[in-house]
């Protein structure tokens, strides 16, 4: 029993009830106490991730407290390699979001004094954001299933509340697509995770001991749907994705980055160690169905992003671009591929962190989502010119970014993997490579008209970035530049999980010396 | 032939094993200078330079210590670090003679434009950030050519593409030049794409990205002749759009957005010789003598030379021209390098050459634009060599070059290639000497029209003679343009050098001979483009207006309707497509789900309620339905 975890769930909720009970006008302490919050728990993180030992058990700091006893529920916890990089991924974000999210409730005013949005409650918001915390944490610790599950549905709660009352115009319509999809995906994973428990009839919904519990292959199936169209909603996968754009378009910059780049991951994360490895069979018999939608989300993304007039729907669409690489890694069988779409989840978290914040720099001193609206700020705002241009370099993968090398793997790994015989993935991997193109056009499009050409006339007012903002954005660039240089650190931690993921699923986990005696 | 090519020894220590400073040096200039932003602006532009001679200094050194090796242990490979486990790389270098040669041009060429850049970028107030994008520039293109792997390859490429977008877009406020700079990097990803899709193949065929570990690979895992073929294709997309070769030649010649000493770097010292480096380096894997794809890469280099000097000959804008003549240089070193070994030699030779007078040239147009409040239009210089002798004295020493004037550099490089395509594809070869004959026609039509003839500028130009700190650049390149080729080509000298890069033995060099049938018909032809010129451009004299031309001089003009094509092709279809997939995706799935959720919930009406006033009401149920579940469930727990 170790109480890494359960410490680590619980300091962000201590921390938010600590906010909300702050007396009134106090708005100022409440962000500081929200932001030292999320920095001892990035801390503990860190000191947590540091004992973690890649070659030792597969589920560490483990903990499991009883629940329901009658149903065998337990609060059960602990972490992978896939999960343990996803929690620090998460508690990295945090912090940087408070700090970003310094004035969004404040009021936002635009350069000519303009009032975008009104002043809301800030102890609500921040007290939000760390009950946020603990469920992103929760929902990635959980062991047992129906924990996850529990969290799963939870997390919608605060992003609901940040998106619906503190979103933009159309926050309302938003929020209620964004939650009734996910209840709705939810739902089924209900269903299917009852279902689970009933069939595999061990009294248990803690997860290690339920990997090989389901043989049937039908039932697999059934189950697996469950599960798959929850996570496939959430991912959010082609043609469930339309709820994504308008909650990250609606949602402030900050709320967009949780949204988009943890939340959306439980999906991802949820296909890679529940859909693969609690019903191997069923996943193997969809795997070609399921890299079809994953090619056609990455290449319909991307044209769709291209013709967006709204920033934040064009980061939105992009992302869905990329989930759909990360589907493909997931699905594609092989080692690489698998890793990489792990490695995948974490990079996507940096760079279109960084690009949803600093298109939230560019929104918050004009007022305006529409690209059409800016032109030429390179001119006045140099350096947050700078770091949009390089968030949106991270977005399109550069090699030397992080993102490349995650991307890379999942494509290089999908060419070279025979889970369908010879061709089908060979196929889905080149096709996906087209993205490579079109990503360049969707960003740098986007770049040439808002940082590029003339000093479009309300521009001209622009402030370049104050020191708050450059402290939220250089992390972000660091890790990514980083990363994209050193990547073993994150991998060194992944392969094991990923390794122990794909032989559950009675995949041959390819060694290197297999290869150079092919076609 | 191939089993001259020289094992690769592994490396530590000395100046070899720190290689890696090369690529830093820049790279760290690069980083102050972006990150220290207005600090450094008094003394940014020294310490650009400063940081490029480091990395010539270092590469000299080395250079100096491979030469100490015998020719069989000059290929030395310095391990850096563990790059991406899974795929069993390791970031390394590979110092051998073909790096070498090409770190030595891109150092040696690249810091003489930096300098240069001091003076043409004095009066710029950016001036600081352009040297960090020169030195980001120099340093991707040797990451580029010194990586021993095709993913630290592709990484200096993409780091290249990236630096040569800054560079272009330079003065993005531009509209012209923000659209450039795009395009030059959409292009180049369509390469990309392919020389993505390539290392696929080489990792799943071979399980290797490493050339160290190619070498054993390639005979052992047997692979077939059409996966051979495939990797070899898609390689040459790969180098065409770095290379601007056709058909992805268009990104090249509107890259003249940038100021001019961008274009020296892009077309002499970096750039566009990255597709040339990629086809030479991976040669003895994939191209080797006679194979489909060395074919292919021939066809395309000689289809480039001819369409280069065609568009070169139309040009009124002095820069445009000089873009016209690399496409069509390059073509000739593309011709030369699916030659295999013997092509490779003058490949690279011209390759170094033409790094000078290339440079020579466009620095010598950028110092005439200096003098001439930054006119491009040939037709409005004339009889400039009075006002500017020594810019004159330089371009017209890169002229005689380029063209292949006898004993200059690019008369022993150039005849090199087009003998050897004779030799080996007669009727390419016979295309490449016609291509020497226009390329004497344009080069002196440019230099007619500007420094020749009567004065054709407006009364507020005052042509005058650039300074010392870009002049010197221009006189020490005119020395490559002058002597090089000799010194490279006299006594098979590169071709020996070369031989444990690329192949090839010493028994077998080729030895110059000028008297021969092509060698003379090429010397005659660029003589008879040369008079041609001289009678049109030179004696008779030059209208400040561009005359209406035929049909051939508009499609010159229109740059072959290169733009055209892929307007209507790709274009115009692409965003068709767009707004349709935006108008499906609005209404089509989000429609269908919208329409789904009111069915459910009874009219469309209710819908919109909830949409535009309940939400908070609707959410405040499920908040508290799913608050009373978990009280239920705890409370069950507690039971």
């Amino acid at each position: 029993m170790s109480p890494w975890l359960p410490i680590l769930m619980a300091v962000p909720v201590v921390g938010a009830i600590v906010v909300a009970l702050l007396p009134k006008g106090s708005d100022k302490l409440a962000k500081q106490v929200t932001l030292l919050v999320s920095l001892v728990v990035l801390v503990l993180t860190g000191v947590m991730a540091a004992g973690f030992d890649p070659d030792g058990d597969r589920f560490q700091f483990t903990a499991a407290y009883n629940w329901i006893p009658s149903f065998g529920v337990k609060f059960g916890v602990g972490v992978d390699g896939v999960a343990l990089v996803l929690i620090a991924l998460s508690a990295v974000l945090v912090p940087i979001v408070v700090l970003a999210s310094w004035h969004d409730a404040d009021g936002v005013k635009t350069a000519d004094g303009t009032l975008i949005t009104p002043k809301r409650s800030v102890k609500t918001y921040f007290s939000l954001l760390l009950v946020l915390e603990t469920m992103m944490i929760g929902v990635f610790a959980a062991t047992d299933i129906f924990l996850f599950y529990v969290f799963f549905e939870a997390m919608l709660i605060p992003m609901y509340f940040m998106i619906g009352s503190y979103g933009g115009a159309q926050r309302s319509y938003a929020a209620v697509k964004f939650l009734l999809y996910s209840l709705f995906g939810g739902l089924l994973m209900l269903v299917a995770v009852i279902g689970l428990y009933v069939v595999a009839g061990k009294s248990t919904f803690m997860f290690p001991e339920l990997v090989g519990a389901i043989q049937d292959p039908t039932t697999q199936k059934w189950l697996f749907g469950g599960f798959f169209i929850a996570f496939a909603i959430k991912a959010p996968l082609w043609p469930v994705h339309t709820w994504l754009p308008d909650a990250a378009a609606q949602a402030p910059a900050g709320a967009a980055v949780l949204l988009v780049g943890v939340l959306d991951k439980v999906g991802t994360f949820g296909m890679l160690r529940f859909c693969l490895e609690l019903f191997p069979d069923a996943a193997k018999a969809f795997t070609m169905p399921i890299v079809v939608l994953a090619v056609i989300s990455i290449i319909y993304g991307a044209i769709v992003a291209i013709g967006q007039t709204d920033m934040k729907r064009l980061i939105a669409y992009t992302s869905i671009s990329h989930f759909g690489f990360i589907v493909l890694g997931v699905f594609a069988m092989s080692s690489t591929a698998s890793a990489g779409a792990a490695l995948y989840m974490v990079n996507h978290g940096f760079a279109t962190g960084a690009l949803f914040l600093a298109a939230g720099f560019l929104i918050a001193r004009r007022g305006s989502p529409f690209i059409s609206d800016y032109g030429g700020v390179q001119r006045v705002a140099p350096v947050l010119a700078g770091f949009f241009l390089v968030a949106g370099l991270a977005g399109l993968s550069l090699p030397g970014l992080s993102s490349f090398v995650s991307e890379f793997m999942v494509m290089i790994g999908t060419y070279e993997s025979q889970a369908h015989g010879s061709g089908a993935l060979t196929v889905a991997a080149v096709i996906s490579a087209i993205a490579v193109i079109l990503a360049a056009v969707y960003i740098l499009w986007m770049v040439q008209r808002t940082i590029n050409g003339p000093t479009a006339e309300p521009v001209k007012a622009f402030k370049d970035l104050n020191v708050r903002e450059i402290v939220v954005l250089a992390p972000l660039v660091a890790l990514i530049i980083g990363f994209g240089f050193f990547p073993k650190p994150l991998l060194d931690v992944i392969n094991p999980s990923v390794h122990q993921t794909l032989t559950n699923v009675q995949v041959p986990v390819s060694t290197i010396a297999e290869k150079g005696t092919g076609q | 032939m191939e089993s001259e090519i020289a094992q690769i020894t592994q490396h530590t220590g000395g100046v070899i094993g720190n290689a890696w400073l090369m690529i830093a040096f820049p790279l760290v200039g690069a980083f102050i200078l972006l990150v220290f932003n207005k600090l450094t602006d008094r003394w940014g532009h020294l310490l650009g330079v400063a940081m490029s001679l480091a990395s010539f200094v270092v590469a000299v050194l080395a250079f100096f210590e491979l030469i100490g090796f015998g020719a069989s242990e000059r290929r030395r490979a310095v391990e850096l670090y563990e790059f991406i486990p899974n795929l069993d790389l390791k970031m390394g270098l590979l110092i051998d003679p073909l790096s070498i040669s090409f770190a030595l041009l891109i150092t040696g060429v690249g810091s003489l434009i930096h300098i240069y850049s001091i003076g043409y970028m004095a009066h710029d107030e950016h001036r600081r950030r352009f040297f960090a994008y020169l030195n980001l520039f120099v340093s991707a293109m040797l990451l580029l050519v010194l990586a021993d792997n095709y993913v630290g390859l592709f990484i200096g490429w993409e780091g290249v593409g990236l630096a040569s977008y800054l560079l272009i877009g330079f003065w993005q406020f531009k509209p012209s030049a923000a659209v450039a700079a795009k395009k030059a990097f959409v292009v180049n990803r369509v390469g990309d794409f392919g020389l993505l899709v390539g290392m696929f193949v080489i990792w799943t065929t071979f399980g290797t990205l490493a050339f160290k570990d190619l070498y054993g690979k390639i005979g052992e895992a047997g692979a077939s002749d059409g996966v051979m073929l495939a990797i070899g294709l898609l390689l040459l997309l790969g180098a065409c759009g770095k290379s601007a070769q056709l058909p992805l030649q268009s990104w090249l010649l509107d890259a003249m957005e940038g100021p001019t000493p961008v274009s020296a770097l892009i077309h002499a010292a970096t750039m566009v010789t990255a597709g040339v480096y990629l086809v030479v380096r991976s040669g003895a894997f994939f191209f080797p003598e006679g194979s489909g794809a060395a074919l292919a890469v021939t066809i395309v280099g000689a289809a480039t030379l001819l369409a280069g000097a065609i568009i070169g000959c139309a040009k009124d804008d002095i820069k445009k021209g000089l873009a016209g003549s690399t496409m069509s240089q390059i073509g000739y070193m593309m011709l030369g390098a699916g030659l295999g070994p013997a092509g490779y030699a003058f490949a690279i030779g011209h390759l170094i050459t033409h790094g000078f007078f290339k440079a020579d040239l466009f620095l010598g147009a950028g110092s005439v634009m200096h003098g001439m409040n930054d006119e491009v239009n040939m037709r409005k210089y004339g009889g400039l060599r009075k006002f500017m002798p020594i810019t004159f004295v330089t371009f017209f020493i890169g002229y005689l070059a380029i063209i292949g004037f006898p004993l200059l550099s690019g008369y022993f490089t150039k005849d090199g290639i087009i003998e050897t395509a004779v030799h080996h594809a007669p009727v390419l070869g016979w295309l490449a000497v016609l291509g020497a004959g226009i390329t004497g026609f344009y080069m002196s039509r440019m230099v007619f029209m500007t420094f020749f003839g009567q004065k054709r500028w407006a009364d507020d130009a005052h042509p005058h003679e650039s300074p010392a700190v870009m002049t010197v650049p221009l006189m020490v390149l005119s020395l490559g343009a002058l002597g090089l080729g000799a010194w490279l080509v006299l006594g098979g000298t590169l071709y020996d050098f070369l031989i444990p890069s690329v192949g090839g033995s010493a028994a077998e060099a080729p030895k110059f001979n000028p008297f021969t049938t092509p060698g003379l018909v090429t010397l005659a032809l660029v003589a008879v483009g040369a008079v041609f010129a001289w009678m049109r451009y030179g004696r008779a004299e030059v209208p400040a207006v561009q005359p209406r031309g035929s049909f051939l001089t508009t499609f010159a003009r229109r740059d072959l309707y290169g733009d055209a094509i892929n307007e209507s092709l790709f274009m115009r279809p692409g965003q068709w497509l767009t707004r349709l997939a935006v108008f499906f995706d609005n209404r089509g799935i989000d429609g269908l789900v919208n329409g789904l959720a009111a069915g459910i919930g009874g009219s469309s009406g209710r819908l919109r309620r909830i949409q535009t006033g309940f939400a908070r009401t609707y959410a405040l149920s499920i908040f508290i339905g799913a608050a009373l579940l978990t009280g239920a469930l705890l409370l069950v727990g507690t039971i």
